[in-house]
């Protein structure tokens, strides 16, 4: 049996260490300003909504639903891209996993897992739950 | 201050060329604003402006000013992707209005076509998002079928409806001789393509080209004293939209803002345009665009664009009328040049006679350059014959 492709992995940097240290753990973090109070995502040192620079770290559990997606059939095997809105709020870009694409709908609640990447990261995408 | 009737389209070239193995970049370059400037009945000696963007080869302007030829006083490199060009001329018409130059140059070029389209440069990890799109192989296609998806889902958009947009960009290929793809299509041929990235046929996308074009802007003094017909720049706006966070309405694109300020600064509205140049690297982009410059509600672009609505002669609003990206080119991947050079041509009353807008007076030519889910530069710009 073929070995699971790994994800492409990202090269880190300070701002977002901590996020790839977490994933590796099977923790998904999202930012929030301690000032304003709003969830963001991709996670950034400065608030993009006050530009705060008190953002803190948050585990979520990492449920939401599918905001949207789509099927890239010249992928083999094909790769489901979607955005999942969090249950926090922000829309986070992913990939959906454990599942038939053709039983992916908009709506439909799906959890965090994790996906081996390259360079022994993991990396957050979501199954249906 | 406004940049209404401060300056003026005088040239523009198309470059012939869709597949150029033979052509260096800069020499493509430099062979579409040859053209253009002859075109506007001037010389490369008259240039004291010139705007490029990434596409350009070298560090912003520097290495094709020198390649050129060119003796400039004004450059500019703003960089909105594909909706760049357009970006530039309301650039252009800024630095013209406050003096700093009289005969712009805007150039555009590409051969990805020949250079193959999966050279892709390596990733620039100081890119902020970067590492949480990677990943996941963002791409131009998944960025796009996911607000296709989305609009389908919120406001009952069809895939026939899609397909129209196609389907009226092949009705006005047939009629360009330089055109990839001039064979008429159906709303079923659209659907029986091959799926790519659901709900996107292949016939859905744009083509892959080489080519090029180039405009000339020019102040409105030279503009009289020359003698191609004045094609005044009326109004201009541009915008970035972005994810905001993660809150942001992925359906809603960044020509609602920058329509609004170009309608505004025209003082005229989206009834009042004979023409309208898209940018249509999808036919969701269309869909979406024409929403968001206010030629229909939000939600009802596939209504609005089926039934052959898009067709000149046949339709309520004539869009893309050289075939546009989705069947004629789509030089270096960035559709906005080729936008402006249709909606020139149809003011001038020099698009193909079977094509061609009675009684084109105002047009407007709208681009979009990056990702429409995630985050682009919008540019939008209105045109009119004097």
């Amino acid at each position: 049996m073929e070995e699971a492709v790994k994800m492409p992995a990202p090269k880190l940097n300070a701002e977002n260490q901590e996020y790839w240290d977490a994933a590796r753990r099977g923790v998904l973090l999202v930012k929030r300003c301690a000032d304003c109070g709003e969830a963001h995502h991709y996670p950034r040192a400065i608030c993009p909504f006050c530009h705060s620079g008190s953002t803190e770290w948050e585990e979520v559990a990492g449920t939401g639903v599918i905001h949207t997606y789509t099927i890239m059939r010249r992928e083999q095997p094909s790769t489901i891209t979607a955005y999942v809105a969090l249950d926090q709020g922000p829309i986070m870009l992913t990939n959906i996993v454990g599942c038939e694409p053709e039983t992916v709908r908009i709506g439909m609640p799906v959890q965090v897992c994790f996906a081996d990447a390259e360079d022994g990261l993991r990396v957050p995408v979501f199954r249906p739950r | 201050m406004t940049i209404r009737g401060k300056a003026y389209i005088a040239g523009i070239y198309e470059h012939p060329t869709r597949k150029a193995p033979d052509k260096s970049l800069a020499q493509l370059h430099a062979e579409i604003a040859i053209g253009a400037v002859a075109d506007a009945g001037l010389t490369m000696a008259d240039v004291d402006g010139f705007f490029c963007d990434n596409d350009a080869p070298g560090l912003g302007p520097i290495s094709m000013v020198e390649y050129l030829g060119l003796n400039v006083r004004h450059v500019d490199t703003t960089e909105t992707g594909g909706s760049a060009p357009i970006v530039h001329i309301s650039h252009a018409a800024q630095a013209i209005a406050s003096g700093k130059c009289s005969v712009a140059l805007i150039t555009l070029a590409g051969r990805p076509r020949s250079a193959g389209v999966s050279a892709n440069p390596p990733p620039n990890w100081d890119v902020p998002e970067l590492p949480f799109e990677y990943p996941y192989r963002s791409s131009v296609l998944n960025q796009y079928a996911m607000v296709a998806m989305r609009h389908m889902h919120e406001y009952g958009t069809t895939p026939e409806q899609l397909a129209w947009v196609k389907v009226a960009a092949s009705h006005h290929a047939q009629h360009n001789p330089h055109a990839m793809l001039r064979e008429v299509v159906s709303v079923e041929n659209v659907l029986q393509s091959p799926m790519i990235a659901d709900p996107l046929h292949r016939l859905d996308c744009c083509v892959v080209s080489d080519g090029g074009g180039a405009i000339v802007v020019v102040s409105p003094e030279i503009a009289r004293s020359l003698s191609r017909p004045l094609i005044k720049v009326r109004g201009a706006g541009e915008a970035i939209r972005d994810l905001r966070g993660g809150k942001a309405n992925i359906l809603e694109s960044g020509g609602a803002r920058s329509g609004a300020i170009a309608f505004e600064e025209a003082g005229v509205t989206p009834a009042d345009i004979k023409y309208a140049s898209v940018y249509d690297s999808f036919t969701i982009t269309v869909i979406v665009q024409l929403e968001d410059l206010g030629f229909c509600e939000k939600g009802q672009g596939g209504r609005f664009v089926s039934d052959g609505q898009l067709i000149s002669g046949i339709g309520r609003l004539p869009v893309n009328t050289d075939g546009g990206g989705l069947c004629n080119n789509h030089p270096g991947n960035r559709g906005g040049m080729t936008k402006v050079l249709e909606a020139v041509r149809q003011l001038r009353g020099e698009a193909h006679p079977a094509v061609q807008v009675q009684g084109c007076d105002l047009a407007v030519a709208h681009g979009t350059g990056g990702w429409l889910a995630s985050r682009h530069g919008s540019a939008t710009v209105i045109l009119e014959r004097e």
